[in-house]
């Protein structure tokens, strides 16, 4: 047995009822208790950043907890809004959850298996365009949101639906853009093809010489993984992303006004969306369910059976800590700066990034005249884009002069308002500069 | 009649069922929602026609990107939460000239093919799809990609508003 | 299986959009309906590319949606602005090149 142990596409869509039933359910079991897993897990993560056990009373080291309070949200009080649109308010989870689950079913979860002698690959169904269903699922997900914040009819929960939808299009145009690298690279948009393309590395000449170029696809595309991972923060509303259900803003964004089980659907689909960027990233730039180079060297069978299963756990778990890492950090955007990252950082990196691999893949492929024409064009573009880069605007300094105001209304500073600096940088400062000396006065 | 006949046919009366309530049903937002399920319709359509790609890119331009910016706009523009009245018109003129030339199409359409049966194509696939528009249509490729910079320009122009 | 019954379903879907165009006056709306229009049309060319065995329709369809999207960009950012000016965004009401 060896690598030929990648599922083909010509591999799906023969499986019996049965075993794809299991396979349904066991997508289905999955999720739910990754969520449950995740939940408790970055409550643990961020109690721990903050010097805190996190939960630590229901089960072994808290583990219970998220299916305790899971528990005890199925059996609170289900409260419909009298003003509130009956049929789409309950429409809305439900939306968000199915799109959260049906986006998981063309990631691949290992190699070959056999399930009661059956042999079939470790995912539910592939297509040549599967990445496409992905990004169509995460756009039809945007519905649950805008319209349980419309349906709520109540002004918080429509701002942070609002702020959701315009959020979710902008970022989806930069995750979009930064699979295309991978499509490019890997030739093709099936999940399983993708995996496969990663498997071993690939003998590219550079300027005379060969060179092994590492086979998973975060080294070599390092800007698309850079892009993929914030631009999925944003797409499902994480931390510091997490503007449509900005607490300290917006009470709680477009769930304001649900409760119970509906809002237990939006928190799965949240956490599942979650798992499935993660899956979807480690399927694109992580190598998929393959082991990591050193534990292939010394033990030839990691990539069989379902082993792989062990790897990509591990691999979405170290993205989900990054997730939680990025919440316990991070102060949360301003709306405007979060807009202007993504379509004037983001998304024009991302085009150039585009146009230097598929450069360099015509030039891999063509002969050395045309090669060394397209390096050399490069180079020019580079060399002018650095002298033609506009230099930063001076800002002008803002008028001492007092704003006119109408009659009655308060007092405001003035615009170029000096702020005195506080007694207390110059303790601090103080006390860096003559650390053994004690500070004059204590408060 | 085989399975995916009635499948078809099932297809086509929630198209054409779910376009109707788009017309018909006086609640905005509603309407917007209708137009969603008449677009996925059209999406499945489209696969059952082997149109693979295109299947998926509708649901991704169309259903994810263009609808969700109609209901954006919507909420923006004081979607109210039930029905709006003073949304139609007159019907009747309008129902005529619809009908009649909605007749005129299908009798164009009928005559023009004659219920012919067709060969099964090769599925549109993106590979395929590539290098054709890649090999016959660059032009147009190349044109249509200076007209969506013109909108994005366009867009910005107009929602901007007048500087002073 | 018959591909015409697209076509006739096109024509349908056509007809549908034409008519809620004209008796709806929303701006919104007539705007979700013209986009049900070019939705038809897409799906009379990609059963035109399946009746003719050539992938020519569906290009033609890719080049629609695209269309569609640059229309619906602009139109929607004429639609707010003409909210902001005028309050409504019913077609009826943004008269004033008439007179």
């Amino acid at each position: 047995m060896n690598l030929a142990e990648s599922p083909k596409l010509e591999d799906f869509g023969h499986d019996v009822w049965w075993i794809i039933l299991i396979k349904v359910v066991g997508i289905f079991a999955f999720l739910v208790v990754m969520t449950l897993f995740t939940i408790w897990y970055e409550r643990k993560v961020v109690g721990r950043m903050q010097h805190r056990p996190g939960p630590n009373r229901v089960g072994p080291i808290g583990l219970l907890q998220s299916l305790a309070d899971g528990l005890k949200l199925a059996f609170k009080e289900d409260i419909m809004p009298k003003l509130a649109d009956k049929a789409v308010f309950f429409i809305a989870p439900v939306i968000s959850t199915v799109c959260a689950f049906t986006a998981f079913s063309i990631m691949p979860l290992g190699g070959m298996v056999s399930i009661f002698g059956e042999r079939t690959p470790l995912q539910l169904t592939d297509l040549p365009v599967a990445v496409l269903l992905v990004l169509a699922c995460g756009g039809l997900g945007i519905y649950g949101i805008v319209l349980g914040g419309w349906a709520s009819g109540s002004t918080y929960p429509l701002l942070g639906g609002l702020r959701s939808a315009a959020q979710m299009i902008s970022y989806e145009v930069a995750m979009g853009l930064s699979i295309v690298a991978v499509f490019m690279t890997a030739g093709s948009m099936s999940t399983s093809e993708i995996v496969a393309a990663q498997a071993n590395g690939s003998q590219q000449e550079i300027f005379g010489s060969t060179v092994t170029l590492p086979g998973w696809y975060f080294l070599m595309l390092l800007p698309s993984f850079l892009i993929y991972f914030i631009s999925a923060v944003g797409e499902t509303n994480r931390a510091p992303f997490d503007l449509p259900e900005a607490e300290s803003e917006l009470v709680g964004g477009f769930h304001t006004e649900y409760s119970s089980l509906k809002f237990a659907l939006f928190f799965l689909a949240e956490y599942i969306n979650m798992v499935t960027v993660s899956a979807l990233c480690t399927t694109l730039f992580l190598g998929g369910w393959r082991a990591p180079a050193p534990i292939t060297t010394w033990w030839a069978g990691a990539n069989e059976g379902w082993w792989p299963l062990l790897w990509f756990t591990v691999k979405v778990l170290i993205l989900l800590f990054v997730f939680v890492w990025l919440r316990g950090t991070l102060p949360r955007l301003r709306y405007d700066q979060f807009m202007r990252f993504g379509w004037k950082v983001l998304v024009p990196i991302n085009l150039v990034w585009i146009l230097l691999v598929a450069g360099v893949r015509v030039a891999a492929n063509a002969d050395n005249t045309v090669r060394y024409a397209i390096y050399g064009g490069f180079a020019v573009l580079l060399v002018g884009i650095i002298m033609f880069w506009p230099a930063k605007k001076q800002v002008e300094p803002a008028s001492i002069a007092p704003e006119k105001l109408p009659e009655g209304s308060f007092p405001i500073p003035p615009m170029d308002l000096v702020v005195p600096p506080s007694p207390r940088t110059k303790r601090i400062e103080h006390a860096a500069a003559a650390p053994s000396a004690t500070p004059e006065q204590g408060e | 009649m085989t399975v995916t006949d009635i499948l078809l046919l099932a297809l086509g009366a929630v198209a054409a069922g779910s376009a109707l309530r788009v017309v018909t049903t006086t609640h905005i937002v509603r309407a917007g929602l209708w137009l969603v399920v008449a677009l996925g319709a059209m999406a499945a359509c489209y696969l059952v026609l082997t149109a693979e790609l295109v299947a998926w890119v509708q649901v991704l331009i169309y259903v994810g990107a263009v609808v969700v910016l109609l209901l954006f706009a919507t909420m923006l523009t004081r979607a109210p939460i039930g029905p709006s009245p003073e949304l139609d018109r007159a019907r009747f003129p309008a129902a005529l000239i619809g009908l009649g030339s909605g007749g005129g199409l299908a009798a164009l359409f009928i005559f023009g093919y004659r219920w012919g049966k067709a060969e099964l194509a090769a599925p549109g696939t993106a590979g395929v799809l590539g290098k054709e528009i890649f090999s016959g249509w660059v032009l147009p490729f190349e044109v249509l990609s200076i007209l969506l910079l013109a909108a994005l320009v366009g867009a910005i122009v107009v929602s901007r508003g007048e500087r002073s | 299986m018959d591909p015409s019954y697209y076509i006739v379903l096109s024509a349908a879907l056509f007809t549908i959009g034409a008519v809620g165009v004209l008796i709806r006056r929303n701006a919104i709306v007539v705007f979700m309906c013209i986009e049900l229009m070019l939705n038809a049309a897409n799906l009379a060319l990609i059963t035109f590319s399946r009746m003719n065995g050539s992938l020519d329709g569906q290009i033609m369809a890719f080049f629609v949606m695209v269309v569609a999207a640059a229309e619906v960009v602009i139109g929607l950012a004429i639609i707010m602005s003409i909210f902001r000016t005028r309050r409504s965004a019913s077609v009826d009401d943004a008269n004033l090149l008439k007179y």
